[in-house]
């Protein structure tokens, strides 16, 4: 450069060098990335896209053959008596868990918007259910389940009136209900971490504003933390739909999407088409519906944040 | 054999199919994508190869990873790998991951060389054309157990050999048994009543598995077929009959409703902790219970419809297969598998991992030392293998099936209702 420099380029030429060396460089920090999304995220879900309209069995693994059947596994899936209950487990599955996960996720993050003795301890004690795996909270839950022998009905015999436990998961409304409540349970700590960040986020000198103005602990609430925290509100629901939508360990360790199918959610479903029943073709179809849902959910985000951000 | 061609077009495009199977699960588990290839086949001229020189060192792939029968198994691979001069490198899976892995190295050309898959699978595998019929190598099936012959034909050709095999018996607490001063049932109406005399206070007297997998479908089959049930008619009476009869323990009181939550290892725990009197289980749980030293037990055939009957039960067993790798690593998986399928070592695997050896002659030997085996002996005789007439259709009944086995035990449906649904459902 230093050469080229002395030689005496125009002002003009330099910058444009700049821009394309500027160009390049950029260029050259995109590529990876753009690899990485099309290797890992592309190509999967092109073959997946694919696979669906494939009749995918085990001999094409070995053999490649996998024939073209149209729109016979859509078909298969969407006639099966599992379909509709599956759709409807996923989206009472879904709708139940974000609910109260962010809740209960906000109201433990204003608590611990206040610092107080041992708020930090209590904050990172927290998070437990979330640094478990998820198979070994399930398990946990499944026995703390049980009918007969485990501690949730123990306790609830324990309340006045109470005479019989709730087949939590040998009912199939019950069992719904059951790995709702576990999956909320698991869902707090990353409601409350993400809300209690963006709280931070915002001033302490406007609440003091507003104090001094007389409004109440409501009002703050409701026309201070609630629009300024509504960012931070959109991408925790939409991470949760994203993440919920597809929870698959917590009802396997549950239930197994049982008792008989009834909390199959399209996610189980999906597995148990592909590595149980090893019908590939249905089980891609499966996992290409919940894709579109889930793309859905995103689309909605993205148009929101735009209206939000038009409204500022 | 047409695995020449197979092989090119296979190691051409690996890394396609191998995505394939990763988009198959994508927003599940991605963590099977992640492949890690086990090594390249060796030479590229596949097909039967009794005259080819065995190679040095093979793959082996198996589901043993369980500390008790990990470390079983790996002093059988140790002798073999001795006797042979073969150095084999091992793999452990878990039993739902091993397939799904298997198919991957089909599609990528990275498939173990000797593989230990569950029973039921082995004709599904068969079907797709990896595998190599054990008949080229020269292996004497004769002697051995008709059930687990079955599972491994198709076509009428052999396409692996067990070192094992196992299947369900009745466990009874001695204690209680005496206590109640009843003795061990044999038949349906005896088994119906102990169980209801057996329960008291939190404890039941009958415990099965009955999640939704194939275990809950395996826990019912002494039941389903014992009384002549057919797994191509659900909804036919002796069936009904039999789903009827394993649904009365709950209507009874005495079989918890949450064995649709249990798993066979849950089912073990409860007989140990002392909540059931009786379970349905296998061999493998017997030195668990042993070890916990809290309950003397007995173990007998599972009780029949009628007196005098012999209880069909279904196979279980893990089944070496040699998958088309190419004829040098073939020959030595075939002798590896020779190696651990003769008396010695099938005798110490089968011992040492408490299952039963599948070659008569063998679990003769096996039951002098270990005599508490002997009811698994005796019945794995007449064991019937799940797949025999239906192959690959078996996972899709078996579905079925266990669903309506969770509808008619949770009361959701009859039992007559709930067949017919799973009859409907396999169309």
């Amino acid at each position: 450069m230093a050469t080229i420099d002395r030689t005496g380029v125009r002002g003009r030429d330099m910058r444009s060098r700049t821009h394309r060396r500027e160009y390049l460089v950029g260029l050259a920090f995109g590529v990876p990335a753009a690899v990485y999304v099309v290797a890992f995220f592309g190509y999967p879900l092109f073959y997946n896209v694919l696979m669906g309209f494939q009749n995918y069995t085990p001999r094409s693994f070995y053999t490649g053959e996998a024939p073209f059947v149209g729109l016979a596994n859509y078909q298969t899936v969407i006639s099966s008596p599992t379909f509709w209950p599956a759709v409807w487990h996923t989206a009472v599955f879904t709708v139940g868990s974000i609910v109260f996960q962010f809740a209960i996720g906000l109201g433990l993050a204003l608590y611990f918007a206040r610092r107080f003795p041992l708020s930090g301890l209590l904050r990172a004690m927290l998070l437990l259910p979330w640094l478990l795996p998820l198979i070994v909270s399930s398990a946990i839950w499944r026995w703390m389940y049980d009918k007969d022998y485990g501690v949730v009905n123990a306790l609830l015999k324990l309340v006045p009136g109470v005479h019989a436990g709730v087949p939590w998961l040998t009912q199939g409304r019950w069992a719904l209900v059951a790995i709702i409540i576990a999956n909320i349970w698991i869902g707090i700590p990353f409601n409350m971490v993400i809300l209690h960040g963006g709280l931070q986020g915002i001033s302490a000198d406007i609440y003091e504003a507003a104090k001094l103005d007389g409004a109440g602990s409501w009002q703050r609430f409701r026309y201070m933390t609630w629009p300024l925290l509504k960012p931070v509100t959109l991408v925790v629901l939409m991470l949760g739909l994203v993440y919920t939508i597809k929870v698959f360990d917590v009802i396997m360790g549950l239930t197994g999407g049982g008792p008989a199918n009834q909390t199959q959610t399209l996610t189980t479903w999906s597995y148990q088409y592909s590595f149980q029943l090893f019908k590939f073709g249905p089980g891609a179809a499966v996992s290409n519906l919940l894709i579109v849902a889930a793309t859905l959910g995103g689309l909605l985000y993205l148009r929101s944040l735009r209206r939000s951000g038009g409204a500022r | 054999m047409t695995t020449g061609t197979h092989r090119i077009t296979r190691t051409s495009t690996p890394p396609r199919k191998l995505m394939a199977l990763g988009a198959g699960i994508l927003g599940t588990s991605l963590a099977l994508s992640a492949c890690s290839g086990t090594t390249a086949p060796g030479a590229s001229s596949a097909g039967a190869a009794a005259s080819v020189a065995p190679a040095s060192s093979i793959t082996e792939i198996d589901y043993f990873t369980d500390a008790t029968s990990s470390d079983a198994f790996k002093k059988v691979l140790d002798t073999c790998s001795a006797q042979t001069g073969v150095t084999i490198q091992r793999q452990s899976l878990p039993l739902k991951e091993l397939l799904p892995k298997v198919l991957q190295g089909a599609s990528s050309g990275t498939m173990p060389d000797l593989a230990f898959v569950d029973n039921v699978n082995v004709q599904q595998l068969a079907e797709t054309g990896a595998l190599t019929p054990v008949d080229d190598y020269g292996f004497d099936l004769s002697g051995y157990v008709k059930g687990i012959v079955d599972a491994t034909t198709l076509d009428g050709k052999n396409y692996g050999v067990s070192p094992a095999i196992n299947t369900l018996a009745l466990f009874y607490n001695k204690k209680m048994f005496a206590d109640a001063g009843l003795t061990p049932p044999t038949t349906w109406d005896e088994l119906k009543k102990d169980a209801a005399a057996l329960t008291s206070g939190s404890r039941y007297g009958f415990a099965v598995s009955a999640p939704a997998s194939e275990e809950g479908t395996w826990q019912f089959l002494p039941f389903f077929w014992s009384n002549g049930g057919d797994l191509t008619k659900l909804t036919d009476a002796p069936s009904v009959e039999a789903l009827t009869y394993l649904t009365s323990f709950v209507k009874d009181g005495s079989m918890s409703q949450s064995v649709v939550n249990w798993a066979q290892a849950d089912v073990a725990d409860q007989f140990i902790a002392g909540n059931a009197a009786m379970m349905i289980n296998g061999p493998w749980n017997i030195s668990k219970i042993d070890k916990s030293g809290k309950v003397e037990y007995g173990i007998i055939p599972i009780p029949t419809p009628k007196a005098g009957q012999d209880p069909v039960v279904p196979l279980g067993g893990e089944v070496g297969v040699i998958p088309a790798t190419g004829g040098a690593t073939q020959a030595a998986a075939a002798e590896v598998l020779k190696c651990m399928t003769a008396d010695a070592q099938m005798l110490e695997w089968a011992q040492g991992n408490t299952r039963i050896a599948p070659r008569g002659s063998t679990a003769t030997e096996e039951i002098k030392a270990l005599p508490v085996l002997a009811p698994f002996a005796t019945t794995v005789k007449t064991a019937r293998a799940r797949t025999t007439g239906l192959g690959a259709k078996y996972p899709v009944i078996s579905q079925a099936l266990w669903t309506a086995i969770q509808s008619a035990l949770t009361g959701a449906q009859s039992p007559e209702a709930a067949l017919q649904a799973a009859q409907q459902s396999v169309g």
